[in-house]
């Protein structure tokens, strides 16, 4: 089947029910969206499918078909993903950084809707992404630099 | 090329197998008892320390300087703080240096067991030693193609200024000279002083691996790709000590993409290293791996505990800590006469459940067994011992096993046994050498983790007329990780109760300190601050009961159990160990554990006037020789719901390196404290946990996290003082000091944990 994944196309000869994770990290080598519950419980897989978050671990690519994905690698085509990524960075968000790329998803994807996003509306958008290294007041106050970066014009 | 600086201690220690640097470390002054003096700190690690610039540095033409991280990286920063010490010491350009990992080596490198918060406080000065050294070579070598005396040279930011002429010269254009050079002697290195520091102490350089991370391009194990590889997943025995007695895979066989199966060997208790044995699935895929294991149908052998029952279990560790008894660990005059005849006595009991550290990454490693060699990759924290273990079990010699550790996805102790190494290595062999990418799925990782014990603590004191705390008794039963090592280990280890037991240094006239023996029924592990988390939990929820049973202000109280300022020797209180360091050079001092309690109820408004329904909490505790306080403020609804507004952390472990980095291992411990407070618990049913991903075994998510976390150093008088460890100590007190702020906002009182729903009306 073909997918869209960062704005290319892809040919994918793999199960129909093949989760996209496995699809991106072991078929098509894209290791930047992370395994770590294969249950829909921690967000570290997330990717964006048609813009809206998606958890990559339990949506079989067949769902993807003819759709276009999003990942953590191409998230800086994204002026809300480059910012957020920005304010990662002046914040030193990560610690081990192996839940980042799903949270950073996750976050472009929340402003990308939500522009001026309240504590409570980051609790909401970022609480499926768990960081077992505890960076969550870091996330909240990047999140917020982020998006008055934006609102400022500036990206970052 | 002469290499005078050379590894001093590595004489008198016992090369091969190594358990891990927590249990060696106990373990070493009997190793070295032959020696004329015991040795501390990086003395007495495994294979010692290692300060030669020909091994850490390299420089390019271009000017690119390379430095070796040593030290696993799992987040707490290491492969930014130690690079940067080289580089601030060596006057390299920070935006100019780049970091490799080193493969595990200690001969090489020196000590590589990244745990017990040890990095920066024992490699702090032999990376100084490597900066320094490296700079006096290049600016020799300038001097030298300069044709001016070396004094009349001074390296700056990446270049050796001849200061009478303005001449200057480029570290790529010395590095080949200064590369033929000796390697000055130790006794001869000048250091930077501290105001010429550019990166030590300051917040300047930015996390090496920020930018990969952000980006998605940083390497974790679970990221190794080698031509040709195959993936695998286990089919684990349920139970600790089950065994395989048969299985049937045709119908996981049939599962697209499954390759093969193959069994691997069970290891017996005690758990030591060693794979636990089971049903391997090889894939072309992970997920087709995992497709096949659901599918293969598995019969076990019942081991000796398979009728783990952790409910009944907690009540036997409850009954061994209410009986008069056990192990006598410390004793000062005669607390149970004093608890007698006392005008009042308190006593308590508190629980805390295993616990697994469910790091972010699963354990994963990839093997590559080429009949006489095997090259592996994967997020170790002890990448000596993945050589050592993996070499045993492939019989080969450790010189042909090469570990590459790539960065870890969290570790908190679980990626400190190398387990799953073994696994991949003997089924890359199993494979005939084709490369093998073994994963571990959460649901290994939650069943199968080397966890934290389960303990119940005792305590009870005796006052005197005047509410002054006359007698401590505290009694402290669980299983010990000794016992993954030597199954019949029922006591705690000297490194267990040197975790918050026998060192409290707590002006009392009468203690009574005593470990009552209790039986492992699963792999027992470190879990990040390891026994100070049950030993602080209790010891500094009684304190805060102790001081609302004789109307104390728990601060004032918990001041005055501290006492005046005094140095303590910790072998005076039973304690041998001290973290591995000099009592000496590391005293139990007193004032520094009063200061930490000062700076952070002066910071968090200790007693301000809260409205109903709101407390503070307080706790402080010396572990890792570093000391820590908190404050924790809580929210309690009237339907039980618990939230965190804001949390105020204060160390002191002596001079801050990467400053950072230490507030955001703060920050997280923070988190983790909370989280197994609130949500954290593995139980067992006939023998197998009943947890078995992030729905089951919860961990704290952004909605449960604090509003606001302040973290607030002590200042240190200069970086000649004595580091501390930084990476676990600031999980102890946030449990005491979260159920301290309910007890303030509700007048409930937690002593078991998890919360959880405790606090339902
Ligand atoms: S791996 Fe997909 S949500 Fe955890
Ligand atoms: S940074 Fe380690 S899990 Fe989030």
């Amino acid at each position: 089947m073909k997918i869209t994944i960062n704005e290319q196309v892809h040919q994918v000869d793999v199960p129909d029910d093949m989760p996209i994770l496995w699809a991106l990290r072991d078929v098509l080598g894209m290791t930047g969206t992370k395994f770590g519950c294969g249950q829909s419980l921690c967000g570290a897989c997330t990717v964006m499918l048609d813009g809206q978050p998606i958890r990559s671990c339990v949506t079989p690519v067949k769902q993807a078909e003819n759709k276009k994905l999003t990942t953590i690698e191409a998230i800086s085509e994204q002026p809300a993903g480059r910012a957020i990524q920005a304010a990662w960075l002046e914040k030193n968000v990560p610690q081990c950084g192996y839940c980042q790329s799903g949270q950073i998803v996750s976050a472009t994807a929340l402003l990308n809707t939500n522009p001026k996003p309240s504590d409570e509306d980051i609790n909401n958008a970022m609480s499926g992404n768990i960081c077992r290294c505890g960076t969550y007041t870091r996330i909240r106050d990047a999140i917020k630099q982020a998006a008055n970066k934006l609102e400022a014009g500036h990206e970052g | 090329m002469k290499d005078n600086i050379v590894n001093i201690s590595r004489r008198g220690f016992v090369k091969g197998f190594a358990l891990s640097g927590l249990v060696l470390a106990v373990g070493l002054p009997g190793l070295s008892a032959e020696e004329e003096k015991p040795k501390y700190g990086r003395d007495a690690m495994p294979n010692g320390w290692v300060d030669n610039p020909l091994v850490f540095v390299s420089i390019a033409e271009d000017g690119t300087v390379t430095i070796v991280a040593h030290r696993a990286e799992m987040g707490q920063g290491v492969r930014t703080s130690l690079p940067m010490v080289v580089a601030d010491e060596m006057e390299a350009d920070w935006e100019r240096v780049k970091v490799v990992q080193a493969p595990g080596n200690e001969q090489k490198y020196g000590n590589q067991n990244t745990d017990g918060s040890r990095s920066v406080r024992h490699f702090f000065m032999p990376m100084r030693n490597v900066g320094s050294a490296a700079r006096m070579m290049l600016e020799t070598a300038a001097a030298a193609m300069m044709a001016v005396p070396v004094s009349e040279v001074k390296a700056l930011n990446h270049e050796v200024i001849h200061q009478p002429s303005g001449r200057k010269m480029g570290y790529g254009e010395l590095a080949q000279a200064a590369a033929q050079l000796d390697v000055p002697e130790r006794s001869s290195l000048q250091y930077k002083s501290a105001e010429d520091f550019r990166y030590i102490g300051k917040n300047s350089s930015k996390n090496i691996d920020g930018q990969a991370i952000a980006t998605g391009q940083a390497e974790y194990g679970m990221d190794v790709r080698l031509d040709d590889m195959v993936y695998a997943v286990v089919a684990h025995p349920p139970a600790y000590g089950d065994t395989l007695k048969s299985f049937d895979d045709s119908e996981a066989l049939k599962v697209p993409g499954v390759i093969k199966t193959l069994t691997l060997p069970s290891s017996p208790p005690p758990a030591v290293f060693n794979p636990l044995g089971g049903v391997v699935v090889v894939a072309e895929n992970t997920w087709a791996a995992m497709e096949g294991r659901k599918k293969l149908k598995i019969e076990w052998n019942k081991g000796p505990n398979s009728d783990y029952d952790s409910k009944a279990f907690r009540q036997t560790l409850e009954q061994s800590a209410k009986q008069k008894g056990g192990k006598v660990l410390r004793q000062l005059g005669d607390a149970y006469k004093t608890l007698e005849n006392a005008e009042s006595t308190l006593s308590a009991g508190y629980y805390i459940p295993h616990l697994a550290q469910a790091p972010m990454e699963p354990p994963v490693a990839t093997a590559h067994f080429q009949g006489d060699a095997c090259e592996l990759w994967a997020s170790t924290q002890n990448p000596q011992a993945s050589v050592d273990t993996v070499a045993k079990w492939l019989e080969l010699k450790p010189e042909q096993v090469t570990v590459n550790v790539t960065l870890l996805g969290g570790g908190f102790g679980r990626k400190s046994k190398p387990d799953y190494l073994v696994e991949a290595a003997l089924t890359s062999k199993a494979m005939d050498g084709k490369p093998v990418k073994l994963v571990w799925t959460r649901e290994d990782d939650i069943q199968h983790a080397y966890y934290h014990t389960v303990s119940y603590e005792h305590l009870e004191a005796a006052f005197d007329e005047n509410g002054k705390t006359q007698a401590w008794l505290h009694r402290t039963v669980a299983p010990s990780i000794s016992s993954t090592f030597d199954a019949s280990s029922v006591h705690q280890m000297p490194i267990e109760i040197g975790m918050g037991v026998v060192n409290i240094p707590y002006a009392i006239p009468n203690i009574q300190l005593e470990n009552p023996a209790a039986k492992n029924h699963t792999r027992i592990g470190w879990f990040r601050s390891v026994s100070n988390l049950p030993h602080a939990f209790a010891v500094q929820s009684f304190i805060a009961e102790m001081a609302h049973q004789q109307q104390r202000d728990h601060k004032e109280l918990l001041l005055e159990l501290i006492g005046d300022d005094r140095q303590i020797d910790p072998r005076t209180l039973q304690d041998d160990w001290n973290y591995g360091q000099s009592p000496e050079i590391y005293p139990i001092d007193t004032g520094r554990l009063r200061r930490v309690v000062e700076l952070v109820t002066d910071k968090a408004s200790w007693g301000k006037s809260l409205p109903s329904g709101k407390g503070q909490g307080l706790a402080a505790h010396y572990s890792f020789v570093s000391y820590v306080a908190a404050v924790v403020e809580v929210e309690v609804s009237d339907d039980g719901e618990v939230s965190i507004p804001q949390v105020d952390i204060a160390i002191d472990c002596g001079p801050q390196v990467n400053p950072e980095r230490i507030r955001s291992q703060l920050e997280g411990a923070c988190v983790m404290g909370i989280s197994f407070a609130m949500l954290g618990e593995i139980s067992f049913k006939d023998g197998v946990a009943e947890q078995d991903n992030f729905d089951g075994y919860q961990v704290t998510r952004m909605d449960g996290a604090p509003g606001r976390i302040n973290v607030h150093f002590v200042p240190a008088k200069d970086y000649n003082q004595p580091l501390g460890g930084v990476g676990e100590p600031g999980m102890p007190p946030i449990a005491p000091a979260l159920c301290n702020a309910i007890f303030n906002a509700t007048k409930k009182r937690i002593r078991n944990l998890p919360i959880r729903y405790q606090l339902e009306a």
